[in-house]
């Protein structure tokens, strides 16, 4: 379990996240949404340690981040697994090399081993075939895919997961979000997607967190999600004509 | 203020560099390829100018103290100084600056707005250390080589202009070259390559590793790379030469 304790931010001066505190459970997918510029990317690099917050801490299994020292820090990220946006694949390393990375820098396994785990990694996400591609030939769904082998490559206890569908087109953004899912329950990680995507949130949501005007503003299930009546949520989440659709048919009802 | 910032950041950054690596077979491996890179990759560019600018000097020295009372063998060595103790390290330096300098801050600088180098601190992995160390130690390994055979080709490149623009003989140049040889100047260039080389290597670095923005600042980043990378070398060089040569 991951826990952020009056988690605050502050970019000289200017506060993006105020008094944040949440917990993301284990085996479940935990999604923070918000609008653009919400924060919730910011505290997303708060809690994976990319970024120091100004006020607060981040609890990984009880253990608080910012008392380990750095040997501490160094180990804990091995039990880290993140899917970036973009994918952050290495563009000189081909797709194997990429998954095989953290796995190198890290696992005590002989190469033939490093190679068994990364092709069970890849065949995991559904990838054969592009072993020795490099990530610029291969499509941005396929690169989504790989980012997760690397990602789960070193078994991790904890998986971050950011705007996974962006750029995407919807049928290769459910097969990611699946695949969250999957992995989730498969590796029972506590898995932390950040998201704007309604689509990503009623598919997979375990637990929902509103971030908004730099603060946690609601969190809940996806059916608490639907029927609560708070304002700023229902205007960020029936911003889309289908989820509109949604509510009319749930009114009838 | 910003320069104390700047100065204070960069040995930070360099604190960080030499931190122990995770793997040293993986920081060789890379290493290797970095040679290859920015050193073996270079050979050409460093070949044509050497030649030439050999050829130049020696064109130069001829033309402009054509005397009776100047030795004959004043052709050869002035193009054999020259090459030993400023053409090749500083200026061929400055030109790897620009050529070198540039590629590691782009390249850096990419890895860093396309969030490479968070998918690296996240893992765990010393990013700064595995992005940058191997460059600082392959362009002090292969710099040294490239120098040296940048004189070689200086040096070959007046032979061949004076030879064959028929201004001075063969013998003559020879002897010039052999004149009154100190081979401490050879190794008061290579110290100063091996400084060079860690300047381009790591002032690049830190301009490609601090890269905030898009496409547009990673080309600042290179911009700066290089300018920085010049005004650190013009400096080290002077100051190279007060503590070696005087």
């Amino acid at each position: 379990m991951i826990e952020v304790r009056h988690l605050s931010k502050s970019f000289d001066g200017v506060e993006v996240l105020k008094d944040i505190n949440a917990q993301f459970h284990k085996g479940k997918v935990n999604q923070v949404i918000g609008k653009s510029g919400s924060g919730k990317s910011v505290l997303a690099k708060c809690i994976v340690g990319l970024l120091a917050p100004t006020e607060g801490e981040v609890l990984y299994s009880g253990e608080s981040f910012q008392q380990m020292d750095k040997e501490r820090k160094k180990l804990l990220r091995q039990e880290i697994g993140m899917l970036f946006q973009g994918g952050a694949l290495f563009d000189s390393l081909t797709v194997l090399e990429n998954v095989m990375f953290p796995l190198r820098m890290f696992a005590t396994m002989s190469v033939a081993e490093m190679r068994d785990r990364a092709d069970f990694c890849l065949r995991r996400v559904r990838i054969e075939g592009q072993d020795h591609k490099y990530p610029a030939e291969i499509s941005g769904g396929m690169q989504k895919r790989v980012g997760i082998a690397r990602a789960i490559a070193m078994q991790p206890k904890y998986l971050f997961v950011d705007e996974p569908n962006s750029g995407l087109d919807p049928q290769t953004s459910i097969v990611i979000d699946e695949l969250t899912k999957e992995i989730t329950e498969e590796f029972d990680t506590t898995t932390l997607v950040i998201t704007h995507d309604m689509n990503s949130v009623m598919g997979i949501a375990d637990h929902i967190f509103f971030v908004h005007n730099r603060q946690l503003w609601w969190q809940g299930t996806r059916e608490e999600l639907l029927r609560s009546d708070n304002q700023e949520l229902q205007e960020f989440i029936f911003a889309g004509s289908l989820m509109r659709q949604v509510r009319q048919a749930m009114e009838k009802r | 203020m910003g320069l104390l910032f700047h100065i204070g950041r960069y040995f930070m950054l360099l604190g960080e560099v030499f931190s122990k690596p995770e793997r040293r077979s993986v920081y060789w491996r890379r290493t290797v390829e970095e040679m290859d890179l920015l050193g073996v990759k270079s050979l050409g560019i460093v070949s044509l100018l050497s030649l030439f600018m050999g050829a130049v000097i020696a064109i130069q020295t001829k033309t402009n103290i054509d005397s009776p009372l100047i030795p004959f063998y004043v052709v050869g060595f002035t193009v054999r100084q020259s090459t030993i103790l400023e053409f090749s390290p500083t200026i061929i330096s400055l030109i790897l600056a620009g050529k070198v300098g540039s590629t590691i801050a782009a390249e850096i600088g990419s890895m860093r707005v396309r969030e490479q180098i968070d998918a690296l601190d996240i893992m765990g992995v010393n990013s700064a250390g595995y992005l940058i160390l191997p460059k600082i130690v392959a362009t002090a390994i292969i710099n040294p080589f490239l120098i040296m055979i940048s004189m070689f080709l200086s040096i070959f490149g007046g032979w061949m202009a004076g030879v064959l623009t028929g201004i001075i003989s063969s013998n003559n140049y020879i002897a010039g070259v052999q004149w009154d040889f100190d081979p401490y100047i050879v190794t008061y260039a290579l110290i100063k390559t091996v400084v060079f080389a860690v300047i381009i290597a790591t002032v690049s670095a830190y301009h490609g590793y601090y890269t905030q923005g898009g496409t547009r600042e990673v080309g600042i980043s290179s911009t700066k790379a290089v300018v920085y990378s010049d005004v650190v070398i013009l400096i080290a060089n002077y100051l190279l030469t007060q503590l070696l040569l005087l």
